[in-house]
């Protein structure tokens, strides 16, 4: 390409004229901008006013429909509505006053390099320089390696009172396998009861198709109800004992079982959250958080998800008077897996 | 002045002056003189007042973030004058009746008193809920915008590291702060954060024991989160933050290219009046909208949740937004990533989405302007921002790492779709599976196209101007229609770009022929910068410009032949 003498490149032309607004030079534009902006302050005060008024007046217990949002707390909107015009009045306000009459006539600032110049640095090293040498950093080793050593190891005692504090995890770690199912030697069966009413259930209650949420009867006598729950859930289904697969997987199911009423464990082996939902036609358990599925007829054995585990069985068996009982706790851990789940 | 003419003028030391000329006398002035007397502020307000901001809408959008956190902090304290941060349990007699003497926590029950018996209790609730979504929403969008004009580039390499260190924080913040109310949703995000620690390799259940003081759930996990989202963090972000501003004070803000901005300046309003004016009022703008967004629409309606209690839960459980891509991530993980060595067992389906994740991300996040720079081997200050479509190759990274993003994100909504839209479950993760591999690289390639198309749209607009929409019948008879040229200052914004080529790729061997590690390192170096620059366009030269006018004098209706022969390929033998 020939260049005529062309630059190589194009020339910054420099900030553009400067454009006149309507208020820069009509006076009637300018009081007309200055009573919009005082119309939207006094709009703000307005609404401080309402919010206070409506703080007093209004009831808490109030409901009122709104189109498109239904039924709501009167006083919720009243308060919210008043206070984003008071904060809207002035946010709006403001800006208007900026932007109709301010300067609208843009300023250039030069910038510098942020970095010092060579001057400087070389200064400020020399400073430091000169400071350690003053120190007799180099001079006195013992100093330096104490000193580095001292600093080094002061955070020690407030990590020490932390982590001493935290109890003994190796005690928790064996806390963690037991459930509040497991049988003490020589022990009763537990009953198991349904979750909230806590009344035991007959193998009779329980048609097919049917799901219950069971705890075990101890827990009536815990300390710890929540923890103990979050390790004892179980989700009891009846299935037609046909229902089972023929494979191994099916068979010990059915077996652990009560002539087609199994129990497992509801607490995921993914991360932990409660399997609550329940086909009932396919018989697939689904948890809500991650979608993991496990499938009842072969041993609640993942079929879909994140989870690689099957739920937990717990044996059961019926006592004298009919009542579905648990002759022993879950033979593995509970719950999401961790390093030395099987230690 | 009464001063200098008082007896107690007599008082004074040699040298001193008891007044001086020009002093104000109004009460402003004279408070003014106070302060300054004991801080000296005049001298640095005076620069600090005449400092000049840029205007675009864009730089909005931290502002936006920062707001949103100012009201936080405002609208959390008010809330910590009623919250009870205890995981005792006690029966509920407050006044909203479906939950009438339940057993819940005091947690739990002291949220139902902000929400129904302390007045404006509830509207404060949802302005802390609703603009701590709004920061994490804002402080994102700003790393966009951050990340897509190449803010981030020298000098601002720290600030970009800073502001990501804020979005992850910003990320634990939300979830420790929506975790307290102890309700059966956050619970269940709780159950499941346990789930996450347990999955940790060697030490997860012990973390876990630590973290919640014994079994879960325990008493300790909500005044723990407690202190931890009201203070540790809060102090940290507010720390990092005035980092932030400061960095920023100490670069001045980036512009956008145009007609008098250069490298060297920064053209704009100065901070008083207009930006004063401006960003003050704004702060109440994104104020208002927050209080009347949480006058009309509700948000986290715990009492419809019930207390935590570990065995039931509800369909649909979803964290709130920011936690969604995690969330997703952990919904597609399949389980076979979980297995045995040496007895000891490792869940990678959990521990890579719910712990790996965040950490990963925000680190290829924050490492990225160190990549560049190294790919570029760009040294300068740019204080100038790139229009996105000249960095093609930039955006098209930026795009495909949001792609990604956004894949996870929807991956959290698996089952809400599978109801909503009639689909299997299992189909709709398979998809997701398969799009978080592909959607990425289908996003960069035609982000990549885009951008390209855009730079050569821009060199048609310069080198044959405006379409005038006036045709032209000569005197042959034949028509042709009239461009306009574009104005000098609309033209500089569409030709002040840099296209660099690419680092030639070199032999991996040194001079003497033979093969170094340093000499490898370049060759790699060379090769990403081809993958960055090979495919380039470059801006209109005035030379061009000529040369397309000349050409301009026999222009049919027909396009101009020149476009392809713009459009440069690096081709490397």
């Amino acid at each position: 390409m020939s260049d005529k003498g062309l630059p190589a490149t194009f020339e910054n032309p420099g900030l553009p004229p400067h454009v006149h607004r309507a208020a820069d030079d009509d006076p009637r534009a300018a009081k007309r901008a200055e009573r919009q902006v005082a119309g939207l302050f006094t709009l703000s005060i307005l609404g401080t006013l309402g919010f206070i008024v409506s703080y007093f007046a209004v009831s808490n217990s109030t409901e009122v429909f709104v189109p498109f949002i239904g039924k709501t707390n009167l006083l919720n909107i009243l308060l919210g509505v008043c206070l984003a015009v008071a904060l809207l009045g002035i946010g709006f306000g403001a800006v208007h006053w900026a932007k109709t009459l301010m300067s609208d006539e843009e300023v250039v600032e030069e910038r510098h390099t942020i970095g010092s110049s060579d001057e400087a640095r070389a200064k400020a090293a020399g400073i430091l320089a000169a400071g350690a040498e003053e120190a007799q950093l180099k001079r006195r080793p013992i100093l330096k390696a104490t000193g580095a050593t001292a600093l080094g190891l002061f955070a020690l005692p407030l990590g020490v009172q932390l982590a001493g504090s935290m109890g003994n995890p190796t005690k928790a770690l064996e806390e963690s396998k037991q459930t509040i199912w497991d049988v003490p030697k020589g022990g009763k069966p537990i009953r198991l009861v349904r979750d909230v009413e806590r009344t035991p259930i007959k193998a009779s209650d329980v048609s097919i198709g049917a799901v219950f949420h069971v705890l075990p009867e101890t827990i009536k006598d815990s300390h710890h109800v929540l923890e103990d729950k979050a390790k004892a859930a179980v989700l009891l289904m009846r299935l037609h004992p046909s229902a089972f697969a023929t494979d191994d997987l099916g068979t010990k199911a059915k077996s652990w079982g009560y002539e087609g009423i199994v129990a497992y464990s509801k607490i995921c082996t993914h991360v932990g959250c409660p399997v609550g939902l329940y086909e009932q036609q396919t018989h697939h358990l689904l948890c809500p958080c991650h979608q993991s599925t496990f499938d009842v007829t072969r041993d609640c054995n993942v079929i879909f998800g994140p989870a690689k585990r099957p739920l937990p069985q717990l044996k059961i068996t019926i006592d004298d008077e009919g009542y579905l009982v648990a002759p022993q706790g879950f033979v593995e851990p509970v719950g999401p897996s961790y390093w030395e789940r099987k230690k | 002045m009464t001063t200098a003419a008082s007896p107690r003028a007599a008082d004074l030391r040699a040298g001193d002056t008891s007044a001086r000329v020009g002093a104000p006398t109004t009460k402003a002035g004279k408070l003014g003189v106070w302060v300054d007397e004991r801080t000296g502020l005049a001298k640095g307000a005076s620069v600090m007042l005449k400092k000049v901001f840029p205007d675009h809408w864009s730089f909005m959008l931290g502002e936006v973030a920062m707001y949103s956190m100012i009201i936080c902090l405002l609208t959390g304290v008010f809330l910590t004058f009623w919250f009870v941060p205890s995981m005792g349990q006690i029966p509920y007699e407050g006044s909203y009746l479906p939950l009438k003497g339940i057993t819940m926590s005091e947690a739990y029950s002291s949220t139902l008193a902000i929400s129904f018996d302390v007045r404006g209790g509830l509207l404060i609730r949802q302005i802390h809920h609703w603009a701590a979504l709004m920061f994490v929403v804002s402080l994102s969008v700003h790393m966009f915008r951050v990340f897509f004009t190449g803010a981030f580039r020298k000098p601002r390499e720290i600030n970009w590291v800073i502001g990501t260190i804020l979005s992850m924080l910003a990320l634990i913040e939300g979830f420790a702060g929506y975790s307290l109310p102890d309700d059966l949703l956050s619970g269940t995000g709780i159950r499941a954060a346990e789930g996450f620690m347990r999955s940790i390799p060697v030490v997860g259940s012990f973390i876990s024991y630590i973290v919640f003081g014994g079994a879960f759930p325990g008493e300790a996990i909500i005044p723990r989160l407690y202190s931890v989202h009201i203070l540790l963090l809060p102090a940290i972000l507010v720390g990092l933050f005035a980092a932030h501003l400061i960095l920023v004070m100490v670069h001045k803000h980036t512009q956008y290219p145009g007609p008098g901005r250069t490298n060297d300046n920064v053209v704009g309003f100065p901070l008083m009046p207009v930006y004063t004016a401006k960003a003050g009022g704004f702060f109440f703008l994104v104020f208002g909208v927050l209080t009347l967004i949480s006058a009309l629409v509700t948000i986290n309606p715990i009492w419809a949740y019930g207390p935590y209690d570990p065995s039931p839960v509800t369909a649909g459980s979803q964290p709130d937004w920011y936690m969604g891509f995690a969330d997703g991530a952990l919904r597609l993980l399949p389980g076979w990533l979980e297995f045995e060595i040496f007895g000891f067992t490792l869940s990678l389906n959990v521990f890579l989405g719910a712990i790996l994740l965040i950490p990963v991300m925000y680190t290829i996040t924050g490492a990225y302007p160190f990549i560049e720079r190294w790919i570029t081997g760009d040294t300068r200050e740019h204080h100038l921002l790139d229009r996105p479509r000249n960095a093609p190759t930039r955006t098209a990274l930026g795009v495909a790492a949001i792609t990604a993003y956004l894949v996870l994100f929807f991956a959290a909504g698996n089952d809400i779709m599978a109801i909503r839209l009639q689909m299997s479950i299992n189909d709709i993760t398979e998809a997701f599976r398969v799009l978080f591999f592909v959607a990425p690289v289908l996003a960069f390639w035609v982000t990549k196209r885009i951008c390209l198309s855009l730079q050569r749209h821009d060199r048609e607009m310069v080198l044959h101007g405006r379409e005038s929409g006036t045709l032209v019948r000569t005197a042959e008879g034949r028509y042709y229609e009239v461009h306009e040229d574009l104005d000098p200052y609309t033209q500089w914004k569409l030709v002040s770009f840099e296209s660099p080529a690419p680092l030639a790729i070199g032999s991996g061997k040194d001079a003497n022929g033979v093969s170094s590690k340093a000499a490898k390192k370049e060759r790699r170096r060379a090769k990403l910068s081809r993958f960055f620059f090979k495919d380039r366009v470059e801006p209109v030269t005035p030379a061009e410009l000529a040369a397309a006018h000349h050409h301009g004098e026999h222009e049919a209706i027909e396009a101009p032949a020149a476009a392809p022969a713009a459009i440069k390929r690096a081709k490397q033998d």
